[in-house]
């Protein structure tokens, strides 16, 4: 002890106490972060997944996200994304991307099951990252009230109270969440790809996420108990309807009522 | 005529039970006399004349279901669990009015069908209310004697405006809180007394406790006892004025021409009130409308996307969207003297509806000013023969639409592929530019059609028939018109241009110059009606090429 209070004049006494900081800091952020991760169980996937995911990868898409997933200008960095992010955004057809523009479409996905499950290994590989969600997370037998009000606290604000959907700035838009897969849903939480914000194991728990996934399957299970849900729009939809429809219709009657049998 | 043979035949018996019956009831009431005269009142038909009585019926059938719907509407803000048929709400904390609204849509024996026709009448009402107004003023019906009850169905608008926003927040949903949160945000903007309202009307600050129970009060109670009081006035003035006609043969301002109220009319109106009310129960029991358990209850914090009003509010949340908050470094917000003068929100809420509605309500007054005309008009006006005025109206109409397609701009976005603020770009460059294109295009179209009306009055029916002459030449058969048809090309008035006129005292006052300007703007382009000798000019060109070619109907 004394020893080291006699060092501590000693000129590099400061660099040491500075490293001896940073290490403490960027461990505890390292464990923090990966705490909050959803972690890649790459136990999952086999030797052959990683080697075939690679080919598909250097045939497909390494022009734009370079060799090694390193990532080029056109498009980003994959190390470290993961396997549910790839698992959403080769899944849903997003990418490989139909052209730039300011959000990827959904559209038919380019790859089968087996090749999306070789990519998201060869992705996994490169970097610790959000896996791809356990069955009992997509069951969809969590609590769906408590769901709703995860979904319109979090998600409501651009995905719309009923999950029809909303547009974002210059060209970015939230989708209609109707139609899309429980597990889909879940990668996106914890990836956000496009412009959506991700939603770790911190800020909504997986039973959380799986109460959200409970009620969106739900309330499309559910449809419409009025009747035609008119694209599920709102006002703006009901509004149209009386005009051209509702009103249509009365001014056909009017034009009957009062038309002569001359 | 059992009411008149009270006083000289007492002894008067009707053969019939039922007759008897009647008389009695007659004698005490007076029952046939009224009903003489209004059975005898003779309304015109046409079917843009109908959609103040769509209103009507439609205000109806807003009573009588809205009635169904209190007794089981619980106006409370008062906190509950949910404990219904739902099950994604199931035991999420709400307000006893949101839970008593969809105990209404789940577990009240027609009670969703109920709740979706008073909203699905709620809307039509508004429609049915904005179309008359419209089919009112490009006709011209608004002039003298008929300004005041124009008035009146201004009022009326501005009432089922209210009643409708005031209903669309009884739920105490997600949407409708958002749309009560905008609300507001306006009144808080109005400078020094804007807080104090808020928190009067609230009850302290948003949203309170009381809110949804005061706008119940005014929702069943005030506003409709208003919208009733005004029905009433309106209803009077028009069996007052009589009803207008459209221009035709024996038509003028002293007669009216069409049925009379009974039987075939009643009868048509009384069939005509089920046939709206089919037409909305149609809507209410197939097409769902405000399906407020989707929303979710109402909490200040979340805000929904696509949050939008019912349709007659849209305007002016439109008017809001479109509202720049810093245009290329110029603020709107100010403080002075520590208070905030919030003029982006302040600005769009309150000018286009206020510039809208003092156009609106004193449109009859100004054109009569212009015009100088005080004499009665029962004839209406065929839009395209009062080209000015139809074109101001379309102005003010392009004005509100483009404010309306503001509040739906979200929407045009995702679903037509592009990008939100090149929506909201364009839509502010129409709110300028769009009412300007809009008066010229609708003028320069009514002069045209009255060009054509002419062209057509005096050389009649161009019919495709070519024919070749005798010497080579080919002309096209016009079949004349007849009498009937030709009156409604040239019986309309065209009024010209009225110069300044000195007043009393030998004067010409500025303002007296200035509405002589205005009058030129008005009526400076104008297509005047064939006259009778024009028309004879016309005829005999035809009875020349008649005469040549031996043939009746020739001409050309």
């Amino acid at each position: 002890m004394k020893a080291l209070s006699q060092k501590r004049r000693h000129p590099l006494a400061a660099i040491a106490l500075l490293l001896m900081g940073l290490l403490l800091t960027g461990g505890l952020y390292a464990v923090a972060t990966t705490v909050n991760e959803a972690k890649a169980s790459t136990a999952e996937f086999t030797a052959t997944d990683t080697q075939e995911g690679e080919k598909l990868f250097e045939a497909n898409c390494a022009t734009c996200h370079g060799m090694g997933a390193s990532g080029t200008q056109d498009g980003p960095s994959l190390v470290g994304v993961g396997a549910a992010a790839v698992d959403f955004q080769v899944g849903t057809g997003r990418m490989p991307m139909q052209m730039n523009g300011p959000q990827a479409y959904k559209k038919p996905a380019q790859f089968n099951d087996t090749q999306t499950h070789q990519l998201a290994a060869y992705v996994a590989s490169l970097g610790p990252g959000p896996a791809i969600p356990a069955e009992e997370l997509l069951d969809e037998k969590g609590n769906a009230a408590e769901g709703g009000e995860l979904f319109r606290v979090n998600c409501a604000m651009c995905h719309n109270a009923a999950a029809a959907g909303g547009a974002l700035t210059r060209g970015k838009f939230a989708p209609a969440l109707a139609d899309v897969s429980g597990k889909h849903i879940y990668e996106a939480m914890v990836t956000g790809p496009q412009n959506m914000p991700v939603f770790n194991d911190s800020n909504i728990s997986p039973e959380g996420k799986r109460d959200i996934i409970t009620f969106l399957k739900q309330i499309e299970a559910n449809g419409s108990p009025g009747g035609a849900d008119l694209g599920a729009l709102g006002p703006v939809s009901e509004g149209l309807f009386v005009w051209i429809a509702g009103l249509g219709v009365i001014i056909a009657f009017t034009i009957w009522l009062t038309s002569r049998t001359s | 005529m059992s009411a008149a043979s009270t006083a000289e035949a007492p002894a008067y018996v009707a053969n019939t039970k039922v007759g008897r019956f009647t008389d009695f009831v007659d004698e005490r009431v007076g029952g046939s006399g009224i009903l003489r005269e209004f059975g005898r009142k003779v309304f015109p038909d046409h079917w843009s004349f109908m959609f103040g009585e769509v209103a009507l019926y439609s205000f109806v059938i807003l009573l009588m279901s809205g009635t169904f719907l209190t007794f089981f509407f619980d106006p409370s803000m008062a906190e509950t669990h949910y404990a219904g048929s739902y099950t994604p709400l199931k035991n999420v904390e709400m307000s006893v009015a949101y839970s008593s609204s969809l105990d209404i849509s789940f577990d009240v024996r027609g009670g969703l069908f109920m709740r979706q026709v008073h909203h699905w009448a709620a809307l039509l009402f508004v429609a049915s209310v904005a179309v008359h107004m419209l089919r009112v003023f490009f006709t011209g019906a608004f002039r003298k004697p008929r300004e005041m009850n124009w008035v009146v169905g201004g009022v009326l608008l501005i009432l089922a405006m209210a009643a409708g926003f005031t209903g669309y927040s009884l739920p105490d949903d997600l949407l409708s809180g958002n749309g009560l949160r905008i609300i507001d945000g306006v009144i808080k903007s109005i400078p020094v007394i804007g807080t104090y309202i808020s928190f009067f009307l609230f009850g302290g600050e948003f949203p309170g406790t009381v809110i949804i129970s005061r706008l119940y009060t005014l929702h069943i109670l005030l506003v409709p006892a208003l919208i009733l009081l005004m029905i009433v006035v309106h209803l009077f003035m028009v069996v007052v004025h009589k009803h207008t006609q459209y221009p035709g043969p024996g038509r003028n301002d002293r007669n009216v021409v069409g049925y009379p109220l009974g039987p075939v009319y009643a009868a048509k109106a009384g069939g005509f009130f089920f046939i709206v009310f089919g037409v909305i129960a149609l809507m209410a029991g197939f097409f769902t409308i405000n399906p407020i358990w989707n929303y979710g209850p109402y909490d200040p914090s979340p805000v929904s996307a696509g949050t939008q009003p019912d349709w007659y509010i849209g305007w002016v949340d439109g008017a809001l969207r479109l509202m720049p908050g810093v245009i290329s470094g110029f603020h709107f917000e100010y403080i002075i003297f520590g208070h905030v003068l919030t003029l982006n929100v302040l600005l769009p809420a309150l000018v286009p509806a206020g510039l809208v509605f003092t156009v609106l309500f004193t449109y009859p007054w100004i054109e009569r000013w212009i015009t100088k005309d005080n004499r009665e008009h029962h004839v209406l006006d065929r839009p395209r023969n009062a080209p000015t005025r139809t074109a101001i109206g379309m102005a003010g109409f392009t004005f509100y639409c483009v404010m309306w397609a503001a509040a739906s701009s979200d929407l045009i976005a995702t679903h037509f592929h592009v990008a939100l603020n090149d929506v909201t770009y364009w839509l502010r460059a129409l709110f300028f530019i769009g009412p300007v294109i809009a008066f010229v295009v609708t003028k320069r179209v009514a002069l045209a059609l009255q060009r054509k009306d002419r062209e057509i009055a005096l050389h009649g029916r161009e019919t495709g028939r070519i024919v070749r002459l005798p010497h080579g030449e080919f002309i096209e058969v016009h079949a004349p018109l007849d009498e009937y048809k030709r009156y409604k090309l040239v019986g309309f008035e065209s009024l010209a241009p009225l110069p300044a006129q000195p007043n009393e005292h030998g004067v010409v006052t500025r303002k007296e110059n200035r509405r002589a300007k205005l009058s030129r703007w008005f009526f400076e382009d104008r297509v005047a009606p064939a006259t009778p000798a024009e028309l004879e000019a016309g005829h005999g060109h035809h009875e020349a090429v008649e005469a040549g070619e031996g043939q009746k109907t020739l001409s050309h």
